[in-house]
């Protein structure tokens, strides 16, 4: 009944090329926007923006990053969250040695630094596909835990290999109070977002797209697939370098090589495929469910006031998590995305049902 | 021939470089000869045991093309289940309790996981088998408890010197370890027969080969994979009832999986001689790496410590995968538009 | 139809979600109303996970502490001390949710933190100078956290990695018959390769550089059931002393391959946190002869285990079930919650019996003085040394004895009591200070002004 888009004419190559074409969604994403901007701040406890919202911002770069890998381009890596330490230590070692720089091109310097990594790690993907590659890209995961526990010169002669950092200035401004932090990863996620979108229409996405779905005919129309898969590789790690500074800078703080372990590289695996497979929502959602699902899961016992040890809670969390996954790939193996889809084509006809 | 040798050149190259690396610290004298042979056993024993994990990733990836990231969750799983089994009755017998409860494991992930997810893409599955990891670290630490258990045995930990008068100082082997090659060893004798020559070892090589084919046959899929999953959680078994008794059962046993995982990419996903060579290759090229190669690494750079046979293993396999794309013993896949 | 039922379920599943989540919050506010003269003390825990055999015994002697100071004496002053366990599994990301978590908790917030993990240390460490909430780390945590002008908030109370590093140099170098007798001996180092392992190279490397003995660093992986290659190493390098520096399931594994590479236990030397029943108990007699530090507590019963058998066990009230009662762990969770309630008890002298907030603890925790007849007078008679703490020194004396596995249990070296050399560790602790605080750019506290 309110979400109809008939009536709504393209009558110009602008409108046609419009992020959201349809009006009801570009209301519900300015809602959405002012709602995060201007009533987030005011009624959130700092709790939830340190141990929900903050992460959440974060890891959702993360996931985007990732999805333009496996999702679009059909790449799996199971070793990301080594491109998000080589973006942490990247940006750490930046703001070390040039202090001058600001924070904004530091972390793009980071991100590059990820990408050029991304890309050597991208190599194999030319001569090994599916799940072969997933278990090889095990290797940067492994090389690079090991590089930033060893090489003494990227912690600084830190003597317990664990590194600090200091607030986060940008343009005078110290971005150190939870809500600060929630508004500077916003306003980040958002352009993120913005750039994904562009590149995934674009003629690279569609070259990604194309590959994922048979490279092999990709190539035969033309699309070289050392191109496609290198840069989705570039820009994958770009993403995920980004992320991984602001997780070691604006999340954490004081990290050790530890902090970008295999679990964080499955755990965004996880996001992207619950989310959805080739969904920018996707990993939005994916994001918030493997974020605020163990958090949620360890609580509903105290809350509940069901005296339970916390041995058995934590057990309890652990097996709830797992067989909710796979509860969700039965129900619906292409993610939290295709039920909004859905809830999307519903609304269509609601109230009426056809 | 000729045309042979063109097409494995880079393959050769490889193999003729890591041999030339096996053998160096040897004749430059870098280490005694007895020393040598002890870090060649210390790799081989460890070697073993990575097979054996690789093994049960190899069987379930043939029968039923899942990549069974749980193989590590199985094995803390059977080993805490032997072992607090054992607590109360004989050790023979809690092995046979343990078995039943992998069987009846396996019975309950194809149905529960495996029949709803039939068809779905392979990482969809891939995903699903570190949910089902999830599901039973929990769920093995809720019933098992998550305190270091004991399995005995019943051999000497004590080493004993052999070879006395060959090598200088002779050479420290464990009893131990030769009984865990001998188990393993006996274990993929007898998978070999049962896929060779029974029948449903035969149907289940069907199976793998094509499941459309194998079921328009008559085979039923269902209880093959079943099967399958039976055989897996044997192995897993096994393999945690070895490991058990050398380390203590813990939670820590399940991330031994991730050892196994170099051996599968090096062996091939589906081979399982694939799975015991590639397991001694990596046993061996780790601990001759972190030995041999590790200190003169961390002299050259001022590393803090080595520590490299985490990644080494997966760089060797990196290695292998880019001059041989389909493992060691993978068959060769041709893409057709 | 099918497809129709698929998705009813799944809303379902997110309406029961929802539910929760609204009754949940709903208890909770409830909750609140209740609290009136209530001390909230955090407990971050870990029962499960690879570390779960040394975090389970632990965390039962500090809680058990705790409920008999509420069983026993009505609370501290008459406030009644409340609790809430938080799993960290050992992982820093969880350490730091749970810290986040149970800060606020309470009338006043949280005490005092013990994170019982130096990942987790390190991570809550800048965290603390906003919330203004200690963090105790005794006996672990960052040994530069000593000086108290700038770790404002950090107490390694009784001592740091680097004492104990300094302790057993020492410690060996008797043996051998004089710290000059070292030149040229070989040293190994065989550490958890995470913050907690690194902490003390820095220490003996500049022992090294003094006495002239080689330190070969071996680090050994999380979780550390993969320790073949070290013991190999081992086995090439015959070191003269293998230091230990171990937690969780890698201690065991670390004794039983020494056993199985044939390296004599005698020669190995723990940290005080590789000296406890799961570390050896697991090699079985193999363990027989491995030595380690004592912190604080030993093993055994004294008298406050008397009254917690009285007051708790006897009612039905332990935690747990009762593991490690007695044993190296459990003392040493008991001694961590006892400091941490004295710490209060003698804030209360200045700030009034009422529940306090962490800033007034923290005056507690600097003006702690427990001498030997305070020892006496709450049970711990044999379980700990005295301790005073400044504003400027936050770490008070250290002190610490060797005690050996007999392959039954752990037997204290009479006479052997070592204390660290303050000489060598107190410029190195000034110089990592002063590093952190230009990294951090933290305005240090002037202490003589504080006092006055």
């Amino acid at each position: 009944m309110f979400y109809r888009e008939n009536g709504q004419f393209k009558s110009s190559y602008g409108s046609d090329q419009q992020m959201l074409p349809i009006l009801q969604d570009r209301a519900f994403m300015f809602g959405l926007l002012a709602f995060a901007f201007l009533v987030v701040p005011f009624v959130v406890r700092d709790y939830v923006f340190l141990s929900l919202l903050i992460p959440f911002l974060i890891l959702a770069v993360a996931a985007l990053g990732l999805n333009l890998l496996v999702g679009y381009c059909g790449q799996i890596s199971l070793g990301h969250a080594a491109f998000m330490a080589v973006g942490a230590y990247a940006a750490y070692n930046l703001v070390l040695r040039v202090p001058q720089l600001n924070f904004l091109v530091v972390l793009v310097l980071a991100g590059l630094i990820a990408a050029a990594v991304g890309v050597l790690f991208g190599i194999p993907s030319l001569r090994i596909k599916g799940l072969y590659l997933g278990v090889a890209t095990l290797a940067a995961q492994f090389f690079m835990d090991w590089v930033f526990a060893r090489v003494k010169w990227f912690t600084n002669y830190a003597h317990s290999g664990s590194v600090q950092t200091a607030p986060l200035e940008l343009f005078g401004w110290t971005v150190d109070s939870p809500v600060e932090k929630y508004l500077f990863l916003l306003c980040v996620l958002i352009v993120f977002t913005i750039v994904a979108n562009n590149l995934v229409r674009g003629h690279i996405g569609r070259a990604w797209m194309a590959t994922r779905d048979m490279d092999v005919a990709a190539e035969v129309i033309g699309i070289r697939p050392v191109y496609a898969k290198l840069t989705a590789f570039a820009i994958s790690s770009f993403y995920v370098g980004v992320a991984g500074a602001l997780w070691g800078f604006v999340h954490l703080g004081s990290w050790e090589p530890l902090a970008f372990n295999l679990t964080l590289s499955l755990n965004l695996l996880f996001m992207v495929i619950i989310g959805g497979l080739g969904s920018l929502l996707g990993s939005y959602f994916g994001a918030a469910f493997i974020v605020v699902l163990p958090i949620v899961l360890n609580q509903v016992p105290a809350w509940l006031g069901v005296p339970i040890s916390t041995a058995m809670a934590s057990h309890l969390e652990f097996m709830i998590f797992g067989a909710l996954i796979v509860f969700f790939l039965i129900v619906e193996p292409h993610g939290l995305a295709r039920l909004w889809a859905i809830g999307k084509e519903k609304m269509r006809l609601w109230p009426f049902p056809h | 021939m000729k045309n042979m040798i063109g097409k494995e050149g880079p393959f050769l190259a490889l193999c003729a470089v890591l041999l030339i690396g096996l053998v160096l610290p040897l004749a430059t004298g870098a280490s005694a000869p007895g020393f040598y042979v002890e870090v060649l056993l210390g790799g081989l024993m460890a070697g073993v045991l990575y097979s054996l994990v690789a093994l049960g990733f190899a069987l379930i990836f043939k029968a039923s093309g899942v990549f069974n990231f749980a193989q590590g969750a199985m094995v803390l799983f059977a080993a805490l289940a032997v072992a607090r089994v054992a607590e109360r009755i004989p050790l023979w017998a809690a092995i046979v309790v343990g078995i039943g409860i992998m069987i009846a494991l396996a019975w309950l992930i194809e149905r529960l996981v495996l029949r709803p997810l039939v068809n779905q893409e392979p990482i969809a599955l891939f995903m699903a088998t570190l949910g089902l990891t999830f599901f039973l670290d929990g769920f093995g630490q809720t019933v098992w408890g998550s305190d270091i258990y004991k399995i005995e045995l019943g051999i000497a930990k004590e080493p004993v010197m052999v070879l006395q008068s060959i090598f200088q100082g002779g050479i420290l082997v464990n009893k131990e370890d030769f009984m865990a090659a001998l188990v393993a060893a006996a274990l993929v004798a007898s998978l070999a027969l049962f896929f060779q020559k029974t029948s449903t070892g035969r149907a289940l090589r069907a199976v793998a080969d094509d499941h459309q084919a194998a079921q328009s046959i008559g085979i039923p899929l269902n209880r093959m994979w079943v099967i399958v999953w039976s055989v897996a959680g044997i192995v897993a078994l096994v393999a945690g009832v070895i490991w058990g008794s050398k380390l203590g059962v813990q939670f820590s046993l399940s991330l031994v999986a991730l050892k196994a995982l170099p051996v599968v990419i090096l062996g091939g996903f589906t081979s399982v001689p694939g799975a015991i060579v590639g397991g001694l290759i990596i046993g061996v090229g780790e601990k001759m790496a972190e030995v041999f190669l590790g200190p003169p690494l961390v002299k050259a750079f001022d590393l803090a410590g080595g520590g490299i046979e985490n990644w080494f293993a997966f760089m060797l396999a990196l290695m292998f995968l880019l001059v041989r794309p389909q493992g060691l013993f993978g068959e060769k896949h041709i893409d057709r538009v | 139809m099918k497809q129709t039922a698929k998705y009813a379920m799944l809303a379902a599943s997110f309406a029961v979600a929802a539910a929760f989540g609204s009754t949940a919050a709903l208890a909770q506010a409830k909750k609140v109303d209740a609290q009136a003269k209530e001390q909230f003390f955090p407990v971050l825990s870990y029962r499960t996970g690879a570390y779960a055999p040394n975090g389970i015994p632990f965390a039962n002697g500090y809680v058990d502490y705790l409920k008999l100071v509420n069983a026993r004496d009505g609370g501290i002053g008459g406030v009644k001390i409340t609790w809430e366990e938080c799993e960290t599994g050992y992982a820093t990301d969880r350490g730091v949710e749970c810290y986040e978590r149970l800060k606020g908790k309470g009338p006043t917030g949280a005490t005092a933190f013990h994170p019982l993990s130096t990942g987790i240390t390190f991570a809550v460490t800048d965290k603390a100078f906003v919330d203004k909430i200690p963090i105790i780390t005794f006996g672990y945590g960052r040994a530069d956290s000593v000086d108290g002008t700038v770790f404002g908030w950090n107490f390694p109370l009784g001592g740091t990695y680097w004492d104990a590093a300094d302790m057993l140099v020492q410690h060996v170098g008797k043996k051998e018959g004089g710290l000059d007798k070292l030149k040229g001996k070989k040293i190994a180092l065989v550490y958890h390769d995470s913050p907690y392992g690194k902490e003390p190279i820095a220490l003996l490397q500049e022992r090294a550089k003094m006495h002239g003995y080689d330190l070969l660093l071996l680090p050994v992986t999380h979780p550390g059931v993969e320790q073949k290659a070290t013991w190999l190493q081992i086995r090439q390098q015959r070191p003269d002393y293998v230091f230990l520096w171990g937690w969780g399931v890698m201690n065991s594994t670390s004794i039983k391959e020494a056993v199985a590479t044939g390296y004599p236990r005698e020669k190995m030397y723990g940290v005080w946190w590789s000296g406890a029943e799961p570390d050896v108990t697991p090699a079985g007699d193999g363990a027989k002869g491995y030595s380690a530090l004592t912190f604080l507590a030993p093993a055994g019963t004294g008298a406050v285990h008397k009254d917690i058998l009285k007051h708790v066990h006897d009612k039905g009230q332990a935690t747990g079930n009762k593991e490690g009662f007695g044993e190296v762990l459990y003392n040493r969770g008991m001694v961590g919650a006892m400091m941490t309630v004295e710490a209060v008890k003698r804030a209360q002298i200045k700030y009034g019996k009422k529940p306090l907030k962490g800033e007034e603890v923290r005056w507690g925790l600097e003006n702690l003085a427990i001498d030997n007849a305070a020892i006496k007078k709450l049970g711990f008679d044999g379980f700990m040394t005295p301790i005073s703490t400044s504003c400027v020194d936050h770490r008070g004396d250290s002190e610490a004895g060797i005690h050996t596995w007999d392959g039954k249990q752990w037997v204290i070296e009479k006479g052997t009591k070592l204390v660290a050399d303050s000489q060598i560790i107190k410029p190195m602790i000034r110089a990592s200070a002063e590093k952190y605080a230009a990294e951090k750019k933290i305005v240090k506290r002037d202490c003589a002004k504080e006092a006055g």
